[in-house]
């Protein structure tokens, strides 16, 4: 364990929780006004916080509250104190912004840090982190965390899969740190590359996050790098990668002396007991740039409070069942349907007639969206159609930053594959990860 | 006086997919429309369907009610002698005035004639039928497809 809080008594870790939620409710109550308008429209003041239940009765923050901000709105702290800033995609064309002080960075690295403990990843190790390095926390959430804990970093970002193969080899890294379709993706250009896996690479664990992936999958990536899978949850809003990590025993603890998790009613928005399925709601109680209040993350999962074999007794969430929106993980990426329409209703010439499909291709994830030509879209020529075609696949990258592959179909295809209102066919489940 | 060369041609959008062309011809011969002259164009993945029809109203409807995008455009057909340089006498001149032909089909006639279609820009319509019709070209009425 990197810190004792990990395994602390129950009693131990709620007074640190409601000691630090009262602050954070003082400090966003004085400092955003958005907060405080909030907290009085629902008639409560800082001071009505008297135990950690008590977070029940604050309001909720949504996505739609951090653009409705965009950019700075919900900082506490002036520019000057921020060191840090990263951004996702949003669901319709602006990005949610997030900020880190030096004190927010020294958090992250320490629930990284604790994250790449759950194997005793330490100075001994090299971390291979393939995850992508950019605006996307989970390139430097990873690469701070592996520095924190001494390890030798190699920053080798996502794509340009032989040659990572290559270094991961000759550096003999022990942990690989990436997507799990990206994961898998390398060890069959390992394979076509003519690697022995086992006797070839170093690996004894790696950090899988950023999409879901079934316990197919799992199996598929223990035993083709015979590594210990563990899994990391996270989100930007909250902090990145970092919220909760699979200890040995598969347990995936929340750090929640930093991240108060709750369970609610997706509907009723009512806070559920802990074993009952409902939306996961974070407020964060350490965080200075970006504080949120019960954040709705609109991951579906359960919370276990009990203690843990591998001697932690920070709540346990299961991983995450589904999501109560619409948004789908594409390779890692954050895709709202929206973002989809936004292109569509931008582009001239383009009704909002689409159906998105994600499948495999091999083990990645593709994208394609079907988009319907009606008779004000179709220009009586090839080469217009392919230029329409081509404008949106550009402008999709340019907004979803994943490529997507449009397809132009017929108005009838629609309707009569999928009824109308059906926007997405997600074919990934159905394949399994049959390995 | 170029309207009067206006042969409406129903494009109709088509993906790349078993039977739908079979679908279009048959809902044509349900409907008792007789195609005059076709032509098909395609990509990877879709592909336009260019008809003649002797009733162009009646087989647009049929069409739309099937669900098919089918737009409308004004296409020129003109006759030429069937030998050699036929074509290439109403193309020079098309040339000669800047017009760019967008596509082109053609069938032959009857006895030695053959008929070409021509789809230029719609804003060089005019043009197009005034410098084809200056050259000595016989240009066909729409009646001569319609019924």
């Amino acid at each position: 364990m990197w810190n004792r809080i990990e395994g602390a008594p129950r009693e131990e870790i709620e007074k640190i929780q409601l000691k630090r939620l009262r602050d954070v409710v003082q400090r966003v109550y004085h400092l955003v006004p958005f907060y405080r308008e909030k907290f009085q429209e629902a008639g409560i003041t800082p001071d009505a916080i008297n135990s950690v239940d008590d977070l029940a009765r604050l309001p909720f923050t949504t996505k739609q509250d951090l653009r409705d901000h965009y950019p700075f709105g919900l900082f506490t702290v002036p520019l000057d104190q921020v060191v840090r800033i990263h951004s996702s995609s949003g669901t319709t064309g602006k990005p949610t912004v997030v900020g880190y002080t030096r004190n927010d960075m020294d958090v992250w690295n320490e629930v990284m840090a604790r994250t790449l403990q759950m194997v005793g990843c330490g100075p001994e190790d090299v971390v291979h982190n393939a995850y992508g390095y950019g605006l996307f926390t989970g390139g430097l959430g990873f690469h701070y965390g592996a520095e924190t804990v001494g390890s030798a970093v190699v920053p080798s970002s996502g794509g340009f899969t032989k040659r990572q193969l290559l270094l991961m080899k000759d550096f003999g890294a022990t942990i690989l740190c990436a997507t799990p379709s990206f994961a898998l993706h390398m060890a069959e250009v390992a394979k076509d590359e003519g690697y022995d896996l086992h006797s070839d690479f170093r690996l004894r664990a790696g950090f899988f996050g950023a999409e879901p992936a079934s316990e197919g999958l799992r199996q598929a990536l223990r035993e083709v790098w015979d590594i210990i899978y563990v899994e990391v949850y996270g989100l930007s809003e909250i902090i990145g990668p970092g919220v909760a990590a699979s200890c040995p025993h598969g347990n995936l603890h929340v750090m929640e002396d930093h991240f108060i998790p709750e369970v609610v009613d997706p509907e009723t928005g009512e806070v559920l007991p802990d074993g009952e399925e409902g939306e996961l709601v974070f407020t964060t109680i350490t965080k200075q740039a970006l504080p949120i209040i019960r954040y709705r993350t609109k991951d579906i999962t359960v919370l276990h409070r009990e203690p843990c074999a591998c001697g932690r007794t920070l709540t346990i969430m299961e991983s995450v069942r589904g999501r109560a929106d619409d948004m789908l993980i594409v390779n890692g990426v954050n895709v709202f349907p929206s973002q989809v329409e936004h292109v569509l209703t931008t582009v001239e010439g383009t009704t909002p007639n689409y159906v998105i499909v994600v499948d495999k291709k091999g083990v990645l994830d593709k994208l394609e969206v079907w988009v319907e030509v009606d008779e004000a879209t179709f220009a009586d020529g090839i080469g217009a159609l392919e230029e329409l075609k081509a404008r949106l696949q550009s402008e999709m990258l340019n907004e979803l930053y994943i490529n997507v592959k449009v397809k132009l179909v017929e108005p009838k295809t629609l309707e009569r594959s999928m009824g109308k209102a059906k926007r997405i066919i997600d074919r990934r489940e159905a394949e399994g990860m049959k390995s | 006086m170029s309207k009067k060369y206006a042969v409406k041609q129903l494009s109709i959008f088509l993906e790349n997919r078993k039977g739908r062309l079979l679908e279009v011809t048959e809902a044509m011969e349900r409907a008792r429309v007789n195609i005059r002259a076709l032509a098909l164009a395609e990509s990877a993945e879709f592909g336009i369907l260019r008809l003649v029809v002797n009733n162009p109203e009646k087989a647009r409807s049929i069409l739309a009610s099937e669900g098919f995008t089918v737009k409308e455009q004004n296409v020129f057909a003109v006759e030429v002698p069937d030998t050699p340089g036929g074509f290439s006498s109403v193309v020079r001149i098309l040339h000669d005035n800047d017009i760019n032909v967008d596509y082109t089909y053609a069938f032959v006639g009857g006895g030695d004639k053959a008929v070409l279609i021509f789809k230029v820009p719609d804003r060089l319509f005019d043009v197009a039928i005034q410098a084809v019709e200056k050259g000595g070209i016989k240009l066909m009425e729409p009646m001569f497809f319609y019924d």
